[in-house]
């Protein structure tokens, strides 16, 4: 059994954002970077696949950028992934989704994999596209938003999540994708055993050119910070001080708190 | 410009979502139809062609044989943009009708600017504009982000019939959403937990502000899903719809998902280390603080 899981390494969400100088996308310096939250249980789950079925299943890791994505890589591969392939290019943040899935199935096309996992979105882009487009080029079975997965014959049991708390029960014959809700799993942390024994699994190097023929064809035009509303009151400074002003608010401006 | 709405139905019923799609077709002040798998008794009611899809033939969620349905509505009526919910029925089928038909898809859609679609990214942080390069394309509307129409007219219903082709995957069945234990939707004071409270230890100084201020505690879906506070207390589109008279948002960004569960409520006070933080938007007050720090200090005062 062949399984390959997609990861992107994305900013640090709690980072403060500028657009970069061309306007095209943000400005990455002084960005601190992880793995997308959302690819963490992908990586998870395909471990604990692994582990469930024995040694016999092998376990690769994708990611496409530029040299930085590596250590993205390796905590993938400290998690439990076997090997991993870096699809280099630095200029992957200003491919769009469709171009980002046509390298992946370049990749995938004869490769044979059982099944591929992807998150259902990218937290800096979002597009939640990228998996369900590899699915369709590739021609296999894909569910979405999966928070609950489960294999067994060949055949893949997950859960999706709708709204409202409900959710819809899929299986799927293999070959097939899945991409990754939060909460599908408990990402584990590499330990420190686990983080040396990465260090000795392999990277295999791919220079992008040679898996992208598509254009894009829905690119970003812009990124811009948007337009503070502002209307709310921001208390700073000393924090006795902002309790007594926030109380203060409170009694003036609700009924609730006395 | 015409515009194809690919409408949702769930369990017997239209989505009520679908009527935002229509609101966006009016913004454009574009011609519409509209697709939809479902029945005769819950076709979305508007003054255009509706193409209906039998469900019972269909399945509700079959997304090879709803894509073949969508296709062959573009087919007929050649639209310019096919638009659907960004929800787990939109975002889970509008990939699969882009690349069908190879063309460029723009993913939760807030509003149009110049033309452009305008977009979210980094976690709302920023805004994106994205400008398909092909003749047609598929979009998904974040939720609310068009304001629902009434019901208008009878629409024209002509039936379609689609190959009915499972492709691998097999819908089993729904399972219904859990009993939930606490109520938060007739709190009136509702104090959030977020991840920026830190780790599980830390979530009792939340539920003593929430005690303080005689109100229930809500979580944020990190918190429920590391498993530090249970699920009935999410709020969220996948949690709980709030509104109380004062909401009290600690170590909560903003997320739109988060948005969308707590902005009916009266008041909201935001306490949070980062003063670009989203959820700065949508509060009254915004305390720039750790919460760690801050929180305890509140409830001393409230205790008196
Ligand atoms: C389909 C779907 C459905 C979803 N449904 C829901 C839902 O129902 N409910 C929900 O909440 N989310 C939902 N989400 C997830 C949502 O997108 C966000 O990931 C989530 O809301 C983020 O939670 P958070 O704000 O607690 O954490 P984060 O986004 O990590 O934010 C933590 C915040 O805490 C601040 N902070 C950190 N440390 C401190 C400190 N010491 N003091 C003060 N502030 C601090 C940070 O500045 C940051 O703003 C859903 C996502 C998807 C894709
Ligand atoms: N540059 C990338 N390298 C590898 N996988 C990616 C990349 N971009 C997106 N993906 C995968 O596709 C998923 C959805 O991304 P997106 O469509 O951009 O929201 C992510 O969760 C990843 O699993």
């Amino acid at each position: 059994m062949k399984i390959l899981v997609c990861i992107k390494q994305v900013p640090d969400m709690e980072s403060r954002f500028k657009p970069a100088a061309d306007g095209l996308w943000f400005d990455e310096t002084d960005l601190a970077w992880r793995m997308n939250e959302y690819d963490e249980y992908a990586v998870e789950q395909a471990v604990q696949l692994k582990e469930q079925l024995g040694k016999e299943p092998e376990l690769t890791v994708l990611s496409i950028g530029s040299d930085r994505v590596v250590e993205a890589i390796k905590k993938a591969l400290a998690m439990g992934a076997d090997r991993a392939t870096h699809i280099q290019d630095a200029a992957a943040q200003q491919k769009d989704p469709w171009q980002i899935a046509s390298i992946i199935t370049a990749y995938a096309k004869d490769k044979d994999f059982d099944l591929i996992f992807t998150g259902m979105q990218s937290q800096d882009r979002g597009s939640a596209q990228v998996g369900v487009l590899v699915a369709e080029l590739l021609g296999i079975a894909s569910a979405t938003t999966v928070v609950d997965f489960s294999f067994a014959d060949g055949v893949v049991s997950v859960k999706r999540e709708l709204e409202g708390g409900i959710k819809g029960l899929v299986s799927l014959q293999t070959p097939a994708l899945v991409t990754c809700q939060l909460g599908l799993n408990v990402p584990r942390y590499p330990t420190l055993p686990n983080i040396m024994k990465a260090k000795k699994k392999e990277i295999e190097a791919i220079a992008v050119d040679s898996l992208l023929s598509e254009q894009a064809i829905a690119p970003t035009a812009q990124v811009y910070a948007p337009v503070r509303k502002g209307g709310g009151i921001v208390l700073e400074g000393d924090v006795g001080d902002m309790v007594q002003n926030l109380l203060g608010i409170l009694k003036e401006k609700t009924a609730v708190v006395v | 410009m015409k515009v194809l709405l690919v409408c949702e139905y769930r369990e017997g019923k239209l989505l009520d979502t679908s009527y935002e799609l229509v609101a966006f077709a009016d913004t454009l002040g574009a011609e519409k139809v509209a697709v939809l798998v479902g029945d005769e008794a819950a076709v979305p009611q508007l003054d255009a062609p509706v193409y209906l899809a039998d469900v019972a033939l269909c399945g509700e969620y079959n997304p090879a044989v709803h894509k073949a349905a969508v296709l062959a509505a573009v087919e007929k009526e050649q639209p310019d943009y096919i638009v659907f919910s960004h929800s787990s029925y939109g975002w889970d089928l509008a990939p699969r009708v882009a690349v069908a038909l190879k063309v460029g898809q723009v993913t939760e859609v807030v509003g149009i600017v110049d033309g452009d679609f305008e977009v979210g990214c980094c976690n709302a942080k920023m805004r994106r504009k994205v400008k398909p390069t092909t003749a047609r394309a598929v979009l998904t509307l974040q939720a609310g982000a068009f304001a629902a129409v009434a019901p208008q007219a009878a629409p024209r219903v002509e039936r379609l019939e689609v190959a009915i082709d499972g492709q691998g995957l097999t819908f089993v069945g729904y399972e219904a959403a859990e009993v939930k234990v606490v109520d938060l939707t007739k709190a009136e004071v509702i104090v959030t937990a977020g991840r920026g409270v830190g780790k599980k230890d830390n979530i009792s100084l939340i539920a003593d502000l929430a005690k303080a201020m005689g109100g229930e505690l809500g979580a944020s879906r990190p918190v429920v899903d590391a498993e530090w506070v249970e699920h009935s207390h999410q709020v969220g589109t996948t949690g709980q719809s709030v509104s109380p008279k004062l909401y009290v948002a600690c170590g909560v960004s903003g997320a739109i998902q988060h948005l969308a569960g707590m902005k009916k409520s009266d008041f909201v006070v935001a306490i949070n280390k980062d003063k670009d933080a989203p959820i700065g938007e949508m509060a009254d007050v915004l305390v720039v603080a750790d919460v760690l720090q801050f929180v305890p200090v509140l409830t001393a005062q409230l205790q008196g």
